[in-house]
């Protein structure tokens, strides 16, 4: 019998460990390397425009002399903080709306429920695009717009889960020793949706990412002295109509790679709180 | 109760009245939700720091007296609250009146008569695209399952789809217009003329299209691969290839046709995907559709057309579903269309 030198990895173990190693590169680049890198965002150094990708710059220069190595770890920290922070007010939204109308049940949950429809009914990004140009673009504008269109998926999600735990036998002993309905509902149901509405809010943050990309690329994005990649990928537009591809390809990466990591991790979590469910699709 | 008792009656006829009354009843329930949708439209304007006045007025506005701009106000018939404005709105919509673009300088129900068709044509030219791209490689992939192929088609579904298409767009732009000067980067007509010729159209309508069915197939290519890799396990296609049928008919005829079923039934459900790709693609590629007047309309706060658009868009969307429930009846006998 051979014996192997290295024990076997699983596919699942070597998928777990890159987007570990990824979700880890990606985390320490955004804080890392502001310390040691600082950028001045304004400076222009016109005798190095537009360098293709060397050992001095490894994705090249822009039309402004920029390191565009630099300038999209620098978008991606600023498209990773407007992510987070629009993902969370999603998931808020998502879980209050959710447990209130499982919770509730009856007439408040068929309402609340109608209104999760209808607002499903309007594509995101179009709403997003009303809500932005209506408050003009701008940081707060682009993280509501994220936020107050992408809650609708955990909603539903938690409160089907409410309605599951409900039937559970331990909420009706919660009930029967004379547990308040703001205790059942905080001590006994919201534990219970916390890790499905936790994915959901990981899984949110490369939505709210492409969201914030897809509206500064519009022009309805954050304004450019902050610039995301987004904004990296519309202002190197005319560089790339020139036939200069690298101010446009190295941006789009920053946003794929990402998502790709953290849509690894959230299969492997998903696997764990719904080990029957071990769907083959991940995204 | 009482209805799973009864036979169901058989034949094709008895398929066409649940049907209409389903579309009925989808058209009754499409009121409610276009009202709630456009009086929110309403409501974010009001709620905005956005003055119909003062963009009307431009930079006379801010020498004008206070009289001027009131009788302004009332002309424009944006003095009362927003409830009232709505309900004027929904009146005149009801007439096809939606009011003017202010950007575009024309009626809006103009704007989206001379633009809708294009979008739709290139949705349509996208969406084949994604049909015809994603049965094949879900096919080829579901065929061995965890083969290098399999695995490469997948990687790529994920990666694509994790890629935002005004990226693909503008790459594509890149090789194909600039790199290998095949196709034209965007727009409807040859430069240095305003014809809109069928020559032209064909030569300007691939690379959008492309771009447009590329975002999209990943999701559809999934779903086949899925699909088409169950059936396979089933006792249908066991017993086929006992019966000695070939790969080929095996693969197509029996896997294919089954697993491609459920898929087809949810394309109606994908208009919001489209909707989106068709945002970024069109204005990407300066296609001149209703997507990019969407984002047109959005840089200059042209209220009128964008809560028009979103209305349409509302429209769409309703209607994808209803087209997917209709199909998911027609494909599934055992599917009662009076439940949905």
């Amino acid at each position: 019998m051979r014996i192997p030198l290295l024990p076997a990895l699983s596919a699942r173990t070597v998928r777990v460990r890159v987007s570990v190693g990824l979700v880890a590169a990606v985390a320490g680049a955004v804080l890392l390397v502001p310390l040691l890198f600082p950028l001045d965002e304004q400076a222009v150094d016109m005798a190095n425009k537009l360098h293709p990708p060397s050992w001095a710059h490894l994705f090249g220069t822009d039309d402004l002399g920029r390191d565009v190595l630099l300038r999209s770890v620098y978008g991606l920290r600023v498209s990773l903080l407007v992510g987070v922070v629009a993902a969370l007010t999603a998931t808020v939204i998502g879980t209050a709306v959710g447990a209130a109308a499982g919770a509730s049940g009856g007439r408040v949950d068929r309402l609340v429920m109608r209104v999760v429809d209808v607002f499903s009914s309007v594509p995101h990004l179009l709403l997003g695009i009303f809500i932005v140009a209506m408050f003009r673009p701008g940081v707060w504008p682009v993280v509501i717009s994220v936020g107050l269109t992408h809650w609708l998926s955990t909603a539903r999600i938690v409160r089907a889960e409410v309605l599951s735990l409900r039937s559970r036998p331990y909420i009706d002993a919660a009930i029967s020793g004379g547990a308040s309905r703001w205790r059942v509902g905080v001590r006994h149901l919201l534990p219970g949706v916390l890790p499905q509405a936790g994915l959901a809010a990981v899984l949110m943050v490369p939505h709210a990412i492409w969201h914030e990309s897809a509206l500064s690329f519009l022009g309805l994005g954050l304004p450019t002295h902050r610039a995301s990649l987004g904004n990296m990928i519309q202002d190197a537009r005319g560089t790339l109509l020139a036939g200069d591809w690298w101010p446009t390809l190295f941006p789009g990466l920053f946003i794929i790679v990402p998502t790709l990591a953290i849509a690894g991790l959230a299969g492997v979590w998903r696997e764990r709180i719904n080990p029957r469910r071990r769907s083959e699709l991940m995204l | 109760m009482k209805r799973e008792l009864t036979a169901r009656p058989a034949g094709r006829r008895a398929l066409w009245a649940p049907a209409a009354r389903l579309v009925g009843r989808r058209l009754l329930a499409a009121v409610p939700v276009l009202a709630v949708v456009t009086f929110g439209v309403f409501a974010v304007a009001a709620a905005s720091p956005f003055d119909p006045v003062q963009q009307y007025a431009g930079s006379a506005g801010l020498n004008a007296s206070q009289e001027t701009l009131d009788q302004l106000r009332r002309n424009l018939g944006v003095d009362g609250p927003f409830p009232e404005r709505w309900w004027h709105w929904v009146t005149h919509a009801l007439s096809g009146d939606l009011g003017d673009s202010t950007a575009l300088r024309q009626p809006v129900s103009q704007v989206i008569g001379e633009r809708l068709g294009w979008s739709v044509l290139l949705c349509a030219a996208g969406f084949l695209f994604a049909i015809a791209a994603g049965t094949a490689l879900g096919v080829a992939a579901a065929r061995r399952r965890g083969g290098m192929l399999d695995r490469a088609v997948t990687s790529v579904s994920y990666t694509l789809e994790a890629a935002p298409p005004f990226w693909l767009g503008l790459l594509a732009i890149w090789l194909f217009a600039i790199q290998l000067d095949v196709l034209p980067a965007g727009g409807l007509t040859d430069t240095g003329s305003d014809a809109v010729t069928a020559g032209a159209v064909l030569r300007h309508l691939p690379l959008p299209a492309l771009v447009l069915g590329v975002s999209q197939v990943p999701w559809f290519l999934l779903y086949v691969r899925q699909g088409v890799a169950d059936a396979l396990d089933e006792d249908a296609v066991r017993g086929a290839r006992a019966r000695g049928l070939s790969e080929r008919t095996v693969l197509l005829g029996h896997a294919l046709r089954s697993g491609l079923l459920p898929v087809l039934t949810l394309v109606g459900s994908r208009v919001p995907e489209l909707i989106t790709g068709a945002l970024l693609v069109e204005t990407v590629f300066s296609w001149p559709g209703i997507a990019s007047a969407t984002v047109e309309a959005a840089t200059s706060t042209d209220f009128p057309l964008l809560a028009a658009l979103t209305a349409l868009a509302t429209v769409a969307v309703l209607a994808g579903n209803l087209l997917a429930d209709l199909l998911y009846g027609l494909a599934d006998p055992r599917v009662a269309l009076e439940e949905m």
